[in-house]
């Protein structure tokens, strides 16, 4: 029954955008908590294999957006395709009914999640932990789990780690346990809310390495981020947000060069002086 | 700061605060306590000789096996299961199964648990002798379909089994579990809302988040009350007597007291029985710390280690 919605819901998102469907799309989507409005009206296209960074100031929505997408949070209007399957909702003939909580875990698979506070749980060791969402919800058997957790913990730099607990593990080394096992599943999109955001500086730059080379590899990504050395290099499209809304998008060296709107250059001018005090603090004895 | 390497500061070597104080709360405890053990030796109406004869008779014995251990065991597993199913209905989001979980919590905190087994043991037996085993309303569908069988699949003797042990396990069991959802409910609560939604957003669906991730979690904090819980339950069983059950340690030992007139040595008797077990209680709840304390660094260990170390029996 969901195969015919979701390839009736495929069909739809052709004809919508064309013959080339975009991963994520997301028309007009609108979230308030408690009659605060923080998300009025976002659209988004995300293509296979590409790296969009979402900027902007704290409050401008774009951690809640990220969370919208794989139903962290629920959306009060506008409507996110994730390849081509309606997120959170079937459509039966115009009507929208909600997806059943087995329903709803069964989207977010194929969606892989980092969180800024890495998350990871505590009670399980690094290997553990990337292997549980396989064993449990895939039925993968543990020994090709295990294999496939060593594997990916060796990707991340942390073959040596597969016992450690996460308590045992710096920031660094823990955000990228919590790499690895959102891998784990073999999602086809990766979001990234701030991953380096509750890291000490010196251990930012061995995360960073981790998702540069995830993105190199092909891997689609949505990262939610204040390192604008990442977002120039990295993405192929920047958004930047403000209040709720999309103020300005495009390439990377456009809108960061080159902003448009005076909001984007107000941040951007506040995030360059802030770099170069940090610079000047690094420098100091 | 223009110290030369000669004359820098080297090891400390500090004497200790004095604590006098110490001292003197030492040689008073000794004073009394030499005194109360004096009066063990030389009022013989201690008799603990025979304390300890009344200790090892055959139907204290049973008492302290069925009543006690097996009492506590009994109520404790389903306290502990029926407590952490209600402290997950009360955290549903299904508003009738929180009704409920709300409605049990209430009722069997609010009566004690004398007055429970009280009723279980003589009130329930008079209202319903029996209990049939099969469809709701199936004896009056029959009758008026006038079919033959009335659908009863099993029939339970109340009047007999109201007065057995089971049933007073099964009342303390229900009593414990309304206090025990409370402790797990906290301890649910406690674990960090980043746990969940890190397990949902592998993929997992509640059931699987609640049981993988969050329980285990929760384990850390619900284990040291449960344990609390465990050895008020060891004392409670006392109240077994009121179903009544006299395959029951207190029971038996007050008969005897009251029977040979040792009354003084059948209370040492059972309060020393209490104190073993209680006090093997700590030992294993040293152990199910430390097991659920994995992935939390070593302080709840070290924190815990002193009461192990006293608790041997």
């Amino acid at each position: 029954m969901s195969e015919t919605t979701s390839a009736a819901s495929t069909a739809a998102a052709r004809t919508r955008t064309g013959e080339e469907q975009p991963l994520v799309h997301a028309v007009n989507v609108m979230k308030s908590f408690h009659g605060n409005e923080v998300l009025k009206g976002i659209d988004l296209d995300v293509h296979r294999g590409e790296v969009v960074c979402l900027l902007g100031p704290s409050g401008s929505g774009k951690t809640t957006f990220l969370r919208c997408i794989n139903q962290l949070e629920a959306i009060d209007g506008g409507r996110i395709w994730v390849d081509g399957d309606l997120v959170g909702y079937r459509d039966e003939g115009g009507h929208l009914h909600h997806l059943t909580d087995k329903q709803v875990a069964t989207q977010r698979r194929e969606i892989g999640m980092v969180f800024q506070r890495f998350n990871l749980f505590p009670h399980m060791t690094a290997l553990e932990n990337v292997m549980e969402a396989p064993v449990q919800v895939k039925g993968v058997g543990k020994k090709q789990a295990r294999a496939r957790g060593l594997e990916l913990l060796e990707q991340v730099g942390l073959a040596d780690k597969p016992n450690a607990y996460p308590a045992q593990l710096s920031g660094g080394q823990q955000q990228r346990v919590a790499i690895a096992r959102a891998l784990a599943m073999d999602p086809k999109l990766m979001l990234f809310d701030e991953p380096t955001s509750a890291l000490d500086p010196e251990l930012v730059g061995e995360v960073l390495r981790v998702m540069r080379e995830l993105a190199r590899q092909g891997m689609t990504m949505i990262v939610v981020t204040h390192e604008m050395g990442f977002a120039r290099d990295v993405a192929d499209h920047v958004v930047f947000m403000d209040g709720g809304v999309v103020v300005e998008e495009g390439k990377p060296k456009d809108v960061i060069r080159n902003p448009q709107h005076e909001r984007t250059k107000s941040f951007l001018a506040r995030m360059r002086t802030e770099d170069a005090e940090e610079a000047t603090d690094t420098q100091q004895p | 700061m223009t110290d030369t390497t000669t004359d820098r500061p080297g090891v400390i070597d500090a004497r200790p605060v004095r604590h006098p104080g110490r001292w003197v709360a030492l040689a008073v405890i000794l004073v009394l306590l030499g005194m109360l053990v004096s009066s063990f030796v030389t009022n013989e109406r201690w008799n603990f000789p025979k304390a300890f004869e009344i200790m090892q008779q055959t139907p204290v014995l049973e008492g302290l096996w069925k009543g006690t251990i097996i009492g506590t065991i009994g109520s404790m597993v389903i306290g502990i299961v029926g407590g952490i199913i209600i402290a997950v209905l009360r955290l549903s989001e299904n508003p009738v199964l929180r009704g409920v979980s709300f409605v049990y919590t209430w009722f069997f905190r609010g009566i004690p648990r004398l007055v429970l087994l009280a009723m279980i043991g003589s009130g329930i037996g008079f209202l319903y002798n029996r209990v049939d085993f099969g469809l709701p309303f199936g004896q009056q569908l029959a009758s008026f379909m006038g079919l033959s069988s009335d659908f009863t699949f099993f029939t339970l003797n109340v009047n007999q089994f109201s007065s057995t042990l089971i049933a007073g396990i099964i009342g303390l069991g229900l009593s414990e579990a309304a206090y025990m959802a409370e402790i797990a409910r906290a301890g649910i609560l406690s674990v960090d809302r980043g746990q969940g939604e890190a397990a949902a957003a592998l993929g997992m669906n509640r059931g699987q988040a609640m049981r993988r991730i969050v329980l285990p979690q929760a384990m850390r904090v619900i284990v040291p009350p449960t344990g609390n819980e465990t050895i008020a339950m060891v004392k409670d069983t006392s109240l077994l007597s009121a179903i009544p059950v006299i395959t029951e340690l207190f029971y038996q030992t007050s008969a005897i007291g009251n029977r040979t007139l040792l009354i003084m040595p059948a209370f040492v008797a059972v309060t020393a029985w209490y104190l073993i077990v209680g006090s093997v209680l700590m030992v294993g709840q040293y152990f199910l710390e430390k097991r659920f304390g994995r992935g939390f660094g070593t302080p709840s260990n070290k924190r815990f280690a002193r009461p192990a170390g006293a608790g041997g029996a």
